[in-house]
């Protein structure tokens, strides 16, 4: 093998900013070193993304003193005080990948292609469908509003009938759709749909846009095949999206692997962490115009955009969407409502402020879990078995209401659930962020909570993308080590029992076992939650549920696990699923507050 | 001195206004470089592609897709009425006849064998594009349209709805704090551009609306009044193609908060004179706030000022643009280098602010700069 790499430079071009890391070798692993940050700069007056990148990385050089830039150049490879051996980036600048995809049956074909181009990181704009219910007319008015920067269409199983495939293409080809970016090039369309309408397509759409033609989707309908779409909109998000964004050529040209777009990376990195640690994850980036959540269960990865859930750009939608009073109930103070749509609605047109009253905090935090909340049911809905898919059923099967298309989501079976975004990575207390995943996810059982720092999963992803061989084996250590020790802050582990339980019951009996050999015996009571501060170490858990009582093994069923601590420490969630807060203001606000204090939320004063 | 990047919006007594006037397609550029323009003429026009019509017509004659062609009276290409015979079947021993008829005046624009669709196109869509101001076209750009110039008086606003109006500015409240309200407008004012102060409520928008009022520039609307004017809850800031009688331009934001004083002076100073509004607002990267733009007479450059932000200094008029003492404007006093813990305690920059001869440590964050010229 050749030489061992010694630092590595990753950026992320986000529409705002542009994030550097540096990571180096040092004492046997990889760590993260130094970051920086400057505005992104593909926008006028500046039009060029690079700028925003040299910018970046000039911070990351006056933090760590080492030189990496020779002018307007990185220097590769690292010679020893000079330059860093490798050079990645991610990019969602210029408002990401943007996608529109088509399928012949809304809920088949068109939800895989739905899921190939969401897992490739892009936002899918609308789903097309000959069964969606709208008129060809109406479909055409609709792609050429939207002004995709490609099309996926797919349809129909392999050698079964093309008409409704070819239908489609026939609908594109008379909407003639121009491309987001750059006047001057045809619009990429990916087919990936019934191989026996190939002839067709190439007839139909081959003069009128820049046809590439890919395995089927579903090339029957048990089966799902992403992979080959999801590798060719990566390909051409770089020959064609990317390359026509200000300044992307050059920095494509420094770069040793492929510009990613940046939910892509974040995807690939959860996908490979709950792999490698066979464990189901459920990970999310709440911005300010999107939530993203990536989950995996049953090792198929899932990721769904909420394109208009934040907590600036979009936070007047979260209180559209989710009603007033869903967004007060988290609230333990009376206030007006009219004066509160306003001050929200002054958040969404100065997006950048931040909250200076601890009132203000409250609200922002409230509004938070019902973004979170939302996201969490779009996706759930989402990540589903295949729909449309006979399955057997044996007499032993009879009595049960599963059928296809059932979701994927099991908060029983998830094992990590990590956070970021503002919201949460910034929360002036971790508990706070703790606080907000729980309410908003309600785990069940036993799960471990975590924030992403800084929000360096999107460079990591494309470390431990990269492909070639020489760099290949190093770079996924990288990325690797520098998740586990630099990327996560580990809030700490909720145990949540659930089931019927009369208010104030004990739900559950729990018996802890630390490293210093003490021990602790905790009760879980209906109604309650309770907080132990314990540091980031394994502490034994043996649980006893009571008789209607499920902790993860079944109704009354003993539990013994390995569990960690972390900055907030253990949380026992007493509060049943789903989590019901009183009708009677006083009777809410009191159980609120009790909350808070139980976890040391918010300082104590006026308010709490 | 300690310095701070806080973009705020501008109020700008004289300077070279500029904007693009595109073509959704490409066409053709109507002037030259260096017309007098007002905001009615025509600097370019094109034709979209005309809707499509989709004719499913196998299903219609009953006839498999591959045998389309055959029936058809027309080809690819050629010109068809409403109401025109497009395809018929032989029938029985020349009897029992099926046919298509076209249900618009188009051209056939394909035949699928494959799917048995006929496509007809309907007749191109004129689209033009006006100056939109008073100027002088500062730069052609072949085939898509211009850049137009014009000295002017220039004021962003935060948010609006609705698009492009032009109209006489009004000057109806009398102060930045008067409320504008609906007794306040009157018929005769169709046409115009109303200078408000503090607020408008959505009676008073309402009657606006049936006086065929062009505009309205005022400091506050409340937000959750803008789902009776929109039909739909506001969710992102995206607006402009609202079709709306009466633009409104908000230039502090939602509630009732009187408009910045240099702003209202500025609007005062020309009341009864010509402008050019545009409501449209996008709060994302590539940020479009809504403007008011005044074409002065005097066309010389002296005096413009030049539309480089400074950051805010000691000495700087900052607004507060959150609360608390949200919309109230104050003076730098000085600009702690280190951070500070709020009362959420989000530790944040902060800037020292001087309002009403009392301190305040305000985020940096939560300021915005009043451009004064």
């Amino acid at each position: 093998m050749s030489k061992k790499i010694k630092s590595i430079l990753a950026t992320d071009c986000g529409s705002t900013t542009t994030k550097a890391i540096l990571i180096e070798w040092k004492d046997n692993r990889y760590r993260l070193t130094f970051r920086g940050e400057a505005p992104t700069t593909v926008e006028a007056p500046f039009e060029d993304v690079t700028k925003g990148v040299l910018n970046a990385v000039m911070e990351v050089e006056e933090l760590s003193g080492r030189t990496i830039l020779d002018g307007d150049e990185i220097i590769t490879p690292d010679n020893g005080e000079k330059g860093v051996d490798i050079y990645v980036s991610t990019s969602s600048a210029g408002g990401g990948l943007q996608m529109m995809v088509a399928g012949v049956v809304k809920s088949m074909s068109g939800e895989s292609a739905e899921r190939a181009a969401l897992g490739a990181g892009s936002i899918v704009m609308d789903v097309l469908a000959s069964n969606d219910g709208r008129l060809p007319h109406e479909k055409i008015t609709r792609i050429r509003q939207l002004r995709p920067d490609m099309i996926l269409l797919s349809g129909g199983t392999d050698g079964g009938t093309t008409t409704h495939v070819i239908e489609l293409a026939e609908i594109l080809a008379a909407a003639n759709p121009r491309p987001r970016l750059g006047q001057n090039y045809k619009l990429p369309v990916i087919y990936a749909g019934n191989n026996k309408a190939h002839d067709n397509i190439r007839k139909t759409l081959g003069e009128i846009s820049d046809l590439d033609i890919v395995e089927n989707i579903r090339p029957v309908l048990e089966q799902e095949n992403l992979e080959p779409s999801r590798d060719k909109i990566h390909d051409l998000f770089m020959e064609h999206v990317m390359a026509q964004a200000p300044g992307y050529k050059k920095l494509m040209s420094w770069t040793d692997a492929p510009i990613m777009p940046t939910p892509g990376a974040v995807g690939f990195l959860i996908e490979m962490i709950a792999k490698k640690e066979n464990i189901s994850v459920v990970g999310v980036d709440i911005g300010g115009a999107t939530t993203d959540i990536f989950s995996v269960f049953e090792g198929k990865f899932n990721r769904t955009v909420s394109a208009n859930l934040g907590m600036s750009y979009s936070i007047c939608n979260v209180l559209a969407e989710s009603g007033i009073d869903n967004v007060l109930r988290w609230v333990p103070f009376d206030i007006d409502h009219n004066n509160l749509t306003n001050r929200i609605g002054n958040k969404m047109i100065r997006p950048t402020t931040v909250p200076q009253s601890l009132e203000e905090l409250v609200v922002e935090q409230a509004i938070a879990r019902e973004a979170l909340r939302l996201s969490f049911i779009q996706h759930k809905a989402f990540a589903t078995s295949l729909k449309g898919v006979q399955s057997e059923r044996t007499i032993s099967d009879a009595f049960e209401q599963s059928s296809s298309g059932q979701s994927l989501v099991n908060m029983m079976e998830l094992d990590l659930l990590v956070g970021s975004g503002g919201v949460l990575s910034h929360a002036p207390r971790r508990q706070q962020a703790a606080r907000m995943l729980i309410d908003a996810f309600m785990p069940e059982g036993i799960t471990e909570l975590a924030v992403d720092s800084i929000f360096m999963m999107p460079q990591l992803g494309v470390l431990a993308n990269i492909d070639s061989k020489e760099l290949k084996d190093d770079a996924n250590q990288a990325a690797l080590e520098v998740f586990d020790n630099d990327c996560l802050i580990r809030l700490g582990t909720c145990i949540a029992p659930i089931g019927k339980a009369k208010p104030k019951s004990k739900m559950a009996q729990v018996s802890l076992s630390f490293e210093d050999g003490s021990t602790k015996k905790v009760d879980i009571n209906e109604g309650s939650l309770e907080m132990l501060e314990v540091p980031y170490e394994p502490v034994k858990i043996e649980i006893q549920p009571s008789r209607r009582i499920d902790v993860g093994a079944g109704k009354g069923e003993p539990l013994s696990s390995t569990i960690y601590g972390g900055v907030v420490g253990l949380i026992f969630d007493g509060r049943n699923r789903p989590i019901n807060l009183p009708k009677d203001s006083s009777e809410r606000i009191q159980n609120l507050l009790n909350w808070s204090a139980a976890v040391n939320e918010y300082p104590k004063g006026d308010l709490f | 001195m300690a310095h701070s990047y806080t973009p705020g919006l501008k109020v700008l007594k004289k300077t070279l206004f500029s904007k693009e006037r595109i073509l959704p397609l490409k066409g053709e550029v109507l002037v030259k470089q260096g017309d007098k323009l007002s905001p009615e003429t025509i600097v370019a026009s094109t034709s979209l592609p005309g809707n499509i019509q989709m004719l499913k017509v196998n299903n219609i004659l009953n006839i498999e897709p591959g045998d389309v062609k055959a029936c058809l009276v027309f080809k690819e290409g050629d010109s068809v009425k409403k109401g025109e015979k497009i395809a018929e079947t032989a029938g029985f021993l020349g009897m029992f006849k099926s046919s298509v008829e076209s249900p618009v005046d188009g051209t056939i624009e394909s035949i699928s064998d494959s799917t048995g669709r006929v496509v007809l196109r309907e007749a191109p869509i004129p689209v033009e594009v006006n100056a939109y101001v008073s100027g002088r076209v500062g730069k052609v750009i072949q085939n898509e349209g211009i850049i137009v110039t014009s000295i002017a008086s220039f004021i962003q606003g935060i948010f609006g709805i609705a698009g492009e109006k032009q109209g006489v500015l009004q000057l109806v409240s009398q102060d930045p704090s008067e409320e504008l309200t609906a007794e306040k407008i009157t018929n005769d004012m169709s046409g115009k551009i109303l200078i408000g102060g503090s607020f408008l409520s959505l009676e008073a928008y309402k009657k606006a609306m049936s006086c065929n009022v062009a505009g309205i520039v005022i400091g506050g609307f409340n937000y959750y009044d803008l789902k009776e004017v929109l039909g739909y809850n506001l969710g992102v800031a995206i607006t402009g193609t609202e079709k709306l009688k009466t633009a409104l331009i908000l230039t502090e934001g939602y509630g009732s908060i009187p408009m910045n004083k240099a702003t209202f002076d500025l609007l005062k100073s020309h009341d009864g004179k010509n402008a050019s509004i545009n409501g449209a607002t996008q709060i994302r990267a590539g940020v479009i706030r809504p403007e008011i733009v005044i074409p002065l007479k005097d066309e010389s450059s002296e005096d413009v000022s030049s539309n480089v932000q400074e950051g805010i200094q000691e000495g700087s008029v900052v607004r507060v643009i959150r609360s608390p003492n949200f919309g109230k404007i104050g003076t730098v006093t000085s600009l702690p280098a280190e951070l500070h813990k709020m009362e959420s305690e989000t530790m944040v920059r902060v800037a020292e602010i001087k309002i009403d001869g009392k301190n305040f440590l305000i985020p940096r964050a939560n300021l915005e700069m009043v451009e004064l010229q």
